[in-house]
C-alpha cells in the first residue's frame, strides 16, 4: 500500500472503532435513571461514559487523519445510518437487565484479548487509545464476569432470561472475528489487528464463564453480519434519530 | 447536672455538631429524617428530567458531560440516604415513602425538559437555586448532613458552571438556538425561585428547624441571594429578564421582585404538575424491572453462602 492509502485506511479504520464505541456507548446510557437499584444504575452510565470517552478519541483521530477541519461531532452526528460501520452486536437494544450483561460479556471479553493487540499497534495513536482502554475493559470485565454469575446461577427467573439473552446475541458475535480487506492489510501492516486469531481464547473463556455460571454455550449454527458495510439491523436507524435530533433539526448550528 | 435535652441544646448553641449517637430530641431526628431523605429523593428523580436529554446531547463533549452530572446526581443520593441511615431508618422503606407519595421531593422536577437549553437551565438556575441553600446548610447541626453538603456542594458548582456555559453557546449561537435559550429561561426562573418553599410566615418546618440550627437562613432570605446574584448572570447572555417586576432598591440594598404564582406551587407540590405522576411511575417501573434482578443476587449471595458453610463443615 502507498502510504496515501494507508493513511486513508486508518482513518477508516479509526472511524469504525469510533461507530463501535458511540454506539454501545448510547445503549449503555439508556439505563441511566432506569437501572435495578442505584449503585447499578451509577455504574452502567460509568461504563457508558467510557465508550463515550473512546468513540471520542478514536473519532479525533479520524478527523485528524482527514485533515480537512472535521471534528469528532462530524463523524458522530453527520452521517446517516449506511455510512455507520459499527458491528451490529453493538447497536441491538438495550434489553433486560440479562440482555445488557450477556452482551456486555461477550464484548468485553472480545475487548480483554483485542486491546492488547491493538496496543502493540505500529501507530502510536491507536496504541494510545487502547493501552488508555484496557484499563477500563478490565473493570468492565470484572461486573460482567460477576453478574453473569450472579444472574446465571441466581433464580430460575434469572437463569432463563441469561440463557435467553444469550441465545438471541450468539449469532452476532461471529462478526467480531471477521476482517475485510482494508482490516485485513492494516493487521498485515501492522496498524490493525488479526481478529480471526482471537475466537479460539475468546470462546475458550466465555465458555468457562459461563459454564461456571450454570449456562449452556449455544450452538454456532447462525451468524447474522453487515455492520463493517453498512448494513444494518433495523434499530441503528432509531438510535442515530434520536442522536442526531439536533443536528437534523437545526443544521449547521455549534452547540 | 444537666438533662440530656439541655446538653442537647448546648451543643446547639455552641455550634457543636450533633452526630448519629448523641442523644436528640424525636421531634429533631424526623424532622431530619424528613428532610435529607427528601434532599436524596430529590437527587434520584432529579436524573429524569435530565437523563431525558442524554441520548439527544447535541456533541459527544456535552453527551459525557450530561452523563457524569446525572451520575454524580446518583451519587448525591447515595451519601444522603446513608446520612439518613444514620438515623436508624432503612433506605428501602425511605424509597418505598417516595413512591406512594407520602415523601416529597423537590418540586422542579416535576417541570418537564422540553428542549434542550433546558438542561442548561437546570444546570444553571436549579443547581444555582440548590448551591445557595446547600451552602448555608454545610453549617446544618447535624454532622453526617452538614459533611455530606460540603462534599456535594463542590460538584454542584461545577454542574451550574456547565450549565450556564451551555447557556452561552445558545445566547451566543443561532436566532433559533438564542430564542431556545429564552424560552428555557423563561419556563425555569420562576419554579426556581419556588425552590426556596413558601414566604418564612407559611412555611411549616421553618421555625423549629431554624431554633435546631438544621437550617441556617430563611426561605425568603436565601431566595433573595439568588434572585440578586441572577441578574448579572441574565445580563451577560443577553437574555430578557422574566420577571417585568424586578426593580434595584437602593434602600435595600438588594432586587425587588414579582410575586411568585403561589397557585401553581402548590398545584405542583401537591401532585398536580406537569410530571408528578410521570416521575413516580418511571421510578416505580425501573424498581419493579429490577426486582428479578435483586432477588437473582440475593439467591446468589445465599448459595455461595451454603457452599463456604459447607467447605468449612467438611475441613
Amino acid at each position: 500500500m502507498s502510504d496515501f492509502n494507508l493513511k486513508a485506511a486508518t482513518q477508516e479504520y479509526a472511524t469504525r472503532l469510533g461507530d463501535d464505541a458511540v454506539v454501545l456507548g448510547h445503549r449503555l446510557s439508556e439505563w441511566t435513571s432506569n437501572g435495578p437499584f442505584l449503585e447499578e444504575d451509577i455504574a452502567l452510565s460509568n461504563v457508558a461514559l467510557d465508550y463515550i470517552g473512546r468513540a471520542r478519541m478514536y473519532y479525533t483521530y479520524a478527523a485528524e487523519l482527514a485533515g480537512n477541519g472535521k471534528t469528532e461531532d462530524d463523524f458522530a452526528y453527520t452521517r446517516d445510518m449506511r455510512e455507520y460501520r459499527n458491528l451490529l452486536i453493538h447497536e441491538l437494544p438495550r434489553g433486560d437487565f440479562a440482555y445488557t450483561m450477556v452482551r456486555q460479556l461477550l464484548v468485553d471479553v472480545f475487548n480483554t484479548y483485542y486491546l492488547p493487540e491493538l496496543a502493540k499497534s505500529a501507530d502510536s495513536t491507536l496504541a494510545g487509545i487502547a493501552q488508555k482502554a484496557i484499563k477500563e475493559t478490565r473493570y468492565h470485565l470484572r461486573r460482567s464476569h460477576e453478574w453473569t454469575l450472579r444472574l446465571g446461577d441466581g433464580t430460575e427467573a434469572s437463569h432463563q432470561r441469561m440463557q435467553r439473552a444469550l441465545e438471541s446475541l450468539w449469532g452476532y458475535t461471529h462478526e467480531l472475528f471477521d476482517a475485510d480487506p482494508l482490516e485485513l492489510q492494516l493487521a498485515d501492516a501492522g496498524i490493525g489487528v488479526h481478529n480471526a486469531a482471537l475466537r479460539p481464547t475468546w470462546l475458550a473463556q466465555v465458555s468457562a464463564i459461563l459454564t461456571e455460571a450454570t449456562l449452556t454455550v449455544p450452538k454456532d449454527d447462525w451468524a447474522v453480519r453487515g455492520g463493517r458495510v453498512g448494513y444494518h439491523t433495523e434499530n441503528l436507524g432509531h438510535l442515530l434519530n434520536d442522536m442526531q435530533f439536533l443536528h437534523r433539526a437545526y443544521p449547521g448550528c455549534q452547540w | 447536672m444537666m438533662t440530656p435535652e439541655q446538653n442537647f441544646m448546648r451543643k446547639i448553641e455552641a455550634e457543636e455538631k450533633i452526630e448519629p449517637k448523641d442523644w436528640m430530641p424525636e421531634a429533631y431526628r424526623q424532622n431530619l429524617i424528613r428532610q435529607i431523605s427528601q434532599h436524596a429523593h430529590s437527587e434520584v428523580i432529579g436524573m429524569q428530567p435530565e437523563g431525558n436529554w442524554i441520548t439527544r446531547a447535541p456533541s459527544l463533549r456535552r453527551k459525557a458531560v450530561l452523563l457524569s452530572k446525572v451520575q454524580d446526581e446518583g451519587g448525591h443520593g447515595l451519601y444522603l440516604y446513608s446520612a439518613t441511615e444514620t438515623l436508624g431508618v432503612k433506605r428501602a422503606d425511605l424509597i418505598a415513602a417516595m413512591q406512594s407519595g407520602e415523601a416529597k421531593y423537590a418540586s422542579i422536577f416535576n417541570y418537564p425538559t422540553q428542549t434542550w437549553a433546558d438542561i442548561g437551565a437546570i444546570g444553571w438556575l436549579v443547581d444555582g437555586a440548590a448551591i445557595v441553600n446547600q451552602i448555608s446548610l454545610q453549617r446544618t447541626s447535624y454532622g453526617p448532613y452538614s459533611r455530606a453538603m460540603i462534599r456535594i456542594c463542590k460538584e454542584e458548582s461545577f454542574h451550574q458552571r456547565q450549565g450556564y456555559e451551555l447557556m452561552i453557546a445558545l445566547a451566543h449561537g443561532s436566532p433559533a438556538q438564542k430564542a431556545m435559550a429564552q424560552d428555557a429561561l423563561n419556563r425555569f426562573y420562576w419554579p426556581a425561585l419556588m425552590m426556596f418553599g413558601p414566604h418564612d410566615a407559611e412555611s411549616a418546618h421553618s421555625a423549629k428547624s431554624m431554633t435546631w440550627k438544621i437550617k441556617r437562613e430563611t426561605n425568603d432570605d436565601l431566595r433573595q441571594k439568588f434572585i440578586d446574584q441572577t441578574v448579572p448572570q441574565i445580563e451577560f447572555l443577553g437574555l430578557v429578564h422574566p420577571d417585568q417586576d424586578l426593580k434595584w432598591n437602593a434602600e435595600r440594598g438588594h432586587y425587588d421582585s414579582g410575586e411568585i404564582d403561589w397557585k401553581e406551587f402548590y398545584n405542583v407540590i401537591n401532585g398536580n404538575g406537569h410530571c408528578n405522576r410521570q416521575r413516580v411511575e418511571h421510578h416505580i417501573r425501573a424498581h419493579e424491572e429490577g426486582a428479578w434482578v435483586r432477588d437473582a443476587m440475593t439467591a446468589y449471595n445465599a448459595k455461595q453462602r451454603a457452599k463456604t458453610t459447607e467447605q468449612r463443615q467438611a475441613a
